[in-house]
């Protein structure tokens, strides 16, 4: 609690008394999870609701040559048979481009592919019946008449005069390219010691527990369509069914109840998704999706199938010169709507060692379409790779000047006081901590016992390693990351608080749940703003008929935008109530103030009355204030980031593992994650999403792969075949933070949600080269699975 | 990922299940349900009956005779694990039990589907080879014995035929100075075994005897590896008699590899195991 | 014609008849027949745990258990066990330690914590760590399920932690 001097009712935000803020506040709003009474879209059921399940391609490439749906139709329970033409009546195509991503292109894609299927697993037809058993039922009743067409696989060829072309409209397979370069980057490898690394990232994917969902629901008198959603930006989808169904905006409402995951997998507009809001407004009823596993491994997105040649020049006494990459990535068959697959490659551009001062900076990245599952934005998006690339050259660089990994990192993090500043990519830093935050972690592992006890170790022939990783991260995104591109994509969002009679209040926001705890940290931030209690406040997400337009969440922005909007409006509500407060009180606004629920003098605390009174006066006995007086207990305020086009964070992570050299397989020993997100605002918030973030990542860097034979087939599209980490191979995870708000908001926070993922699997691959050092073994492959360390090691060829 | 329909008969008795059998060539037999019905959910199979057999009175006992430990085919692996007999008699049964699935899934699955699925990466068939255990079998012309080593025929083959039932099994019981040894390698705990090895021999006068080296998740059935361990016959298990028995592998078994997961590597971890294995029957 | 099965069966406590489809699963049973949503499907093929239910006392897999086979048998769920007030202390734990995000794999997770507490009062963080590996949870990195359950596993001993 404050002691600090009276407050007039519009002072700072995060010098309020009784602040929740830096408080670790347990969620409001998950009881109701904890007793499975939660409310997710497969839990829904409406009267009339039907199923819908797709016929998908078992090809990578074919074309269709007669669908055959008179057995489907006979087939019990089955309401409609319905092919790509007969929908394209009802959903028109869309093309996923953005034009800051200049010479970015792609293919129009249909609901229902038409012509052909271009991935395993793309729908081409739907079946429509009163269970998913019979629509499943109806599937394997449908004949397609198939033709077999050449498979793009391999990036790597994707371009050859000889590949076959996926898309012949487009003219070849490159959907884009982008080069960039800043300084004297061939004066700067003449000049220093050259390190050459090849790295390669495996095709994964998000696996959210709760599968795609979705539930839609057409009102024919009305014209009116209800989709229940399991997404992460219920006013894009708005805005989305609204254009490709060619109904209003207004008459689509988005409803996304409690969300089973999501990670950047359900911010985007998948086919059957939108396959089965058409079919909806086709059939005048509700129609039902969810998603099997199955074919959530054949249809969500995939991300990370990245090849990147990197080289790094660094001097004898450890100054980084120089840094030069050459990306690959091969993205699917479509650029995914409405983001692009084109953002992960651009943000390798642009991230790769920007928390280092070094200005000679050389990038490529080429993107290619190939027969496989569309690659989109997924959690940490590029980061890794980035951050994997860049670090892993700094060790090797390290290893080569015979300098300690720590030491060369010191000597070329932007310095602390060097802010704002401009990194060689082009990136404006507001403010980062980099060698706090290094200083903090090497604290916090005891670096140098550590060091001591992987050598005496070594004598045992026991293989430990340290791997560190600094890493930047892009949070709380203006509109210049989509809306500039010609998304109609929000990057700000709105609060609305409203007071009821009873004194509680009612928050109700553009941002929404997906477990992180946005709730909470609105709750939190509102209690504070107004003065009240959190018990007071109730927060309410995810419809677009009761939220005021927002962004909704990814890209790290739900706390840091959101949270901004709701002191803002916090702050115009609680002048609203002590302006009634001061007429029933017969004192000047500026002299109260809202604390715990009551107004309070501000000079003494002295209690004055109730929010709960100050309600029933301003609703119920309007007539006993002054008739050129009228109340407003209900505020709205929205934000976007102004100042920067971000909000860089910034954190180090270090692994410490053991390879056994006989087996290959790695052991997870410990963890730490060292992390700057500006103003933390529930501490224990902040440490889960690293924790979650961090253990993602190492399934990237250690687990997870999405396998694929030349002929574009999935081989491990299961969850007994596609290793996702469990509880009994993760580690420990230790977190600290260091804060650096940004001057953006008065609330000062960035984002914290992709931190973990950013920095893992270059803490990992880091450790794992580190451990096997004294065996003149390098390796940069993502998933390092035991075959490839056994490879590296020469145990196997 | 709904199972295609089929028709569902609980039979009472062993009779009245061999007897629908008999009846529908297309029915499939549901003991614990906990590989079959991934399989149905996939529809990787449409049975056109499902024979629950999982309730079946009397075929989930374990008792002792005539030097025989003798195991119900609905005997559950967490009934397996848990049982006194069984730690006495066979210890390497209960090594491997606990290294299938997770709590759940032993609490459903039966010894019995598992060794009548025969799935090449599952424990329990490579323990029975180990161990020189043998399978009874009932069909409608009454029972049968057949030998471990003859059971197993292929991929989810076994001798048994379709219109019988895997009624019990049974291996000797642990002989004196016969010592087991479980090991198996897999990415997460609880997965099926990238490869896996099961070791039975006996340890007298600082050699080996008898040594049978089973293992599983190498080819398309458990498989022993012959030649590594005759050649340690009387044999002490120094490191380099280990490593001569490593060495004959490559003869021995044959393993067929998987996606990110080559033959060679595979040979290779066998050796590992094998190393591994004998060392500790050794200390 | 879809065959169907007659079973009797008790869940969380009252007994019901119910005719079924002989291929529906006791999860997709209890989810769509009975509308107890709380078990959730994640794979429906055993490999991710939040469908995870008690039958005749023991956890096992919703998804790999025909609703047929429950005939006769005693399902529990977590609506019913949080009713009961058996999960309480963990539910209570879970929502402090913040041991949930999206709450998909909650309900699994908190049934398999029960289970293990019952087998083994006194779990180290290994065993812990072993006893929940079957049941996939995307969003913690486990840490603080595993802290709960620890925690939870304390003060049942009555251990003040």
């Amino acid at each position: 609690m404050s002691d600090t001097p009276p407050h007039g009712p519009l002072h700072a935000v995060l010098d309020r008394p009784n602040s929740y803020i830096g408080r670790s506040v347990p969620r409001p709003n998950v009881r109701r999870l904890l007793q499975g009474r939660g409310n997710y879209v497969d839990d829904i059921r409406l009267p009339r609701m039907v199923h819908v399940a797709f016929v998908r391609s078992p090809y990578a490439h074919a074309r269709i040559d007669g669908i055959d749906t008179a057995a489907a139709l006979n087939s019990p329970g089955v309401v409609a048979v319905v092919t790509g033409a007969e929908l394209a009546e009802y959903c028109t195509p869309w093309v996923g481009v953005l034009s800051h991503l200049a010479g970015l292109k792609s293919q129009p894609q249909h609901a229902i592919a038409i012509q052909k299927a271009s991935w395993q697993g793309e729908a081409v037809a739907a079946v429509v019946a009163e269970t998913r058993a019979q629509a499943e039922d109806g599937v394997d009743a449908v004949q397609v008449q198939w033709t077999e067409l050449p498979i793009v696989a391999d990036m790597e060829t994707a371009l050859d005069d000889q590949t076959p072309v996926i898309h012949p409209d487009l003219g070849d397979n490159l959907a884009w390219q982008r080069s960039f370069e800043a300084g004297d980057v061939d004066a700067a490898f003449a000049a220093g010691t050259v390190v050459d690394e090849e790295f390669s990232f495996g095709r994964h994917t998000g696996v959210t527990v709760e599968p795609r969902a979705i539930l839609s629901s057409y009102e024919p008198a009305e014209g009116r369509l209800t989709v229940h959603h399991s997404c992460q930006a219920p006013h894009m989808m708005q805005n989305i069914f609204a254009t490709h169904l060619g109904l209003e905006e207004h008459d689509v409402r988005v409803i996304c109840g409690d969300v089973g995951g999501s990670y950047g997998i359900k911010v985007h507009a998948y086919a059957d998704e939108m396959a089965t809001a058409a079919l909806s407004v086709m059939l005048r009823r509700p129609v039902k999706f969810i998603a099997d596993r199955l074919e959530s491994f054949l249809t969500d997105i995939h991300a990370r199938d990245h090849r990147v040649r990197a080289r790094m020049a660094i001097s004898e006494s450890g100054k980084i010169l120089g840094i030069e990459i050459d990306d690959l990535t091969g993205i699917g068959p479509y650029s995914v709507y409405p983001r692009t697959s084109g953002i992960e490659a651009n943000q390798i551009v642009n991230l790769t060692g920007a928390q280092y001062t070094c200005g000679n900076y050389r990038a490529k990245t080429t993107v290619v379409f190939q027969n496989k599952v569309p690659m989109c934005q997924y959690r940490a998006v590029g980061h890794p790779i980035a951050t994997a690339v860049t670090e892993g050259l700094v060790d090797a660089a390290a290893a080569a000047i015979g300098m300690d990994p720590i030491e060369v990192r010191r000597r070329n993090l932007i310095p602390d006081d060097a802010y704002p500043c401009t990194a060689a990519t082009g990136l404006s830093f507001e403010g980062l901590s980099h060698h706090r935050a290094l200083a903090r972690l090497v604290e916090l592992m005891d670096y140098d016992s550590l060091r001591a006890e992987q050598e005496r170790l070594r004598g045992d022939g026991i293989y430990r390693g340290i791997g560190i990783a600094t890493f930047i991260e892009l949070t709380n995104p203006s509109a210049m990351f989509y809306g500039v591109g010609g998304a109609r994509i929000s990057a700000q969002d709105g609060c609305t608080l409203r007071l009821d009679a009873k004194g509680n209040v009612i928050c109700t926001t553009g941002v929404t749940e997906q477990g992180q705890g946005a709730e909470a940290v609105m709750a939190q931030v509102t209690a504070t703003a107004v003065g009240v209690t959190i018990d007071k406040v109730r927060v309410i997400t995810g419809d677009t008929d009761v939220v005021p337009y927002g962004g909704g969440t990814w890209a790290s922005r739900a706390a840091g935008i959101g949270g901004e909007a709701a002191v803002q409006a916090g702050k115009a509500l609680r002048e609203n109530i002590l302006k009634v407060a001061g007429i029933i009180l017969q004192a000047e606004p500026e002299t109260l103030d809202i604390r715990e629920g009551r107004v309070v003098d501000g000079a003494d605390g002295n209690d004055r009355i109730g929010l709960d009174e100050v309600g029933r006066i301003a609703y119920y006995r309007a007539d006993t204030l002054p008739k050129d007086f009228q109340s407003e207990l209900v505020a709205t305020r929205h934000y976007v980031p102004k100042l920067f086009p971000f909000a860089f964070t910034n954190g180090v992570q270090a692994s410490w593992l053991e390879v056994d050299i006989e087996t290959g397989f790695v052991t997870l020993l410990k963890h730490w994650a060292v992390e700057d997100c500006g103003t933390v605002i529930n501490p224990q918030l902040v440490d889960e999403q690293i924790r979650g973030g961090v253990v993602q990542g190492i399934g990237g860097a250690l687990f997870e792969h999405c396998l694929y034979d030349d002929h574009g087939q999935l081989l491990n599209g299961s969850m007994m075949d596609y290793l996702t980490p469990m509880a009994a191979e993760m580690p420990d995870i230790e977190v600290a933070h260091v804060e650096t708000p940004t001057a953006d908001s008065e609330l000062g926070a960035k984002g914290a949600g992709e931190a973990g993922t950013a920095g893992a699997p270059a803490a990992v691959l880091n450790a794992i080269n580190d451990a096997l050092m004294p065996l003149d073994v390098r390796l940069n492959i993502h998933p390092a699975t035991p075959e490839r360390i056994l490879a590296a090691l020469g145990t196997v060829g | 990922m709904k199972p295609a329909p089929f028709n569902y008969i609980k039979p009472s008795s062993i009779g009245d299940a061999l007897a629908a059998l008999g009846e529908h060539p297309e029915a499939v037999l549901l003991a614990g349900g906990q590989s079959l019905l991934p399989m149905l959910n996939m529809r990787l199979v449409a049975p056109s009956h499902v024979i629950d057999i999982g309730a079946l009175p009397a075929m989930n006992e374990v008792s002792i005779a005539d030097g025989w430990l003798r195991m119900g085919a609905l005997l559950r692996h967490c009934d397996l694990a848990a049982s006194p007999t069984v730690a006495e008699a066979a210890p390497l049964l209960q090594a491997a039990a606990r290294h299938i699935g997770h709590p759940a899934i032993r609490n459903r699955g039966t010894i019995g589907g598992s060794l009548a699925l025969a799935d090449p990466a599952a424990e329990l068939p490579a323990c029975l080879l180990a161990l020189g255990g043998r399978l009874v079998i009932e069909g409608l012309d009454g029972e049968r014995v057949v030998e471990a080593a003859a059971f197993f025929t292929g991929t989810f083959e076994t001798a048994l035929r379709r219109d019988e039932i895997l009624r019990a099994v049974e291996v000797p019981v642990l002989a004196p100075k016969y010592r087991s040894e479980f090991h198996e390698l897999a990415r997460r705990l609880g997965d099926y075994a990238l490869v896996g090895l099961a070791a039975h021999g006996q340890i007298d006068n600082g050699g080996v005897h008898d040594l049978r080296l089973a293992f599983f998740a190498v080819g398309d059935k458990p498989a022993l590896a012959v030649a590594a361990a005759r050649s340690l016959e009387g044999k002490s298990l120094s490191e380099a008699n280990i490593a001569a028995a490593v060495a004959l592998l490559a003869d021995d078994i044959h393993p067929i590899g998987q996606p990110g997961y080559g033959e060679r590597t595979k040979l290779h971890h066998c050796g590992v195991l094998v190393k591994r294995a004998l060392s500790r029957m050794a200390a | 014609m879809e065959p169907m099965i007659d079973i009797q069966t008790s869940v969380n406590g009252a007994n019901l008849s119910a005719r079924v489809p002989a291929r529906q699963t006791l999860v997709d049973f209890l989810r769509y027949h009975l509308e107890l949503t709380g078990s959730h499907v994640g794979c429906e093929h055993g490999s991710c745990g939040a469908c995870t239910i008690r039958l005749d006392g023991d956890i096992v897999r919703g998804c790999l258990v025909l609703a047929a086979q429950a005939d006769g048998a005693a399902v529990e769920t977590i609506e019913g066990l949080s009713d009961s007030g058996e999960l309480a202390d963990l539910q209570a734990t879970f929502h402090a330690r913040n041991a949930l995000q999206c709450g998909y794999c909650t309900p699994g997770m908190l049934l398999t914590a029960q289970a293990l507490l019952a087998d083994n009062p006194a779990p180290s963080r290994e065993e812990i760590r072993a006893y929940i590996s079957g049941n996939y949870c995307r969003c913690t990195g486990y840490q603080a399920i595993v802290d709960a359950i620890e925690s939870v596993a304390a003060a049942r001993r009555g251990v003040i932690s």
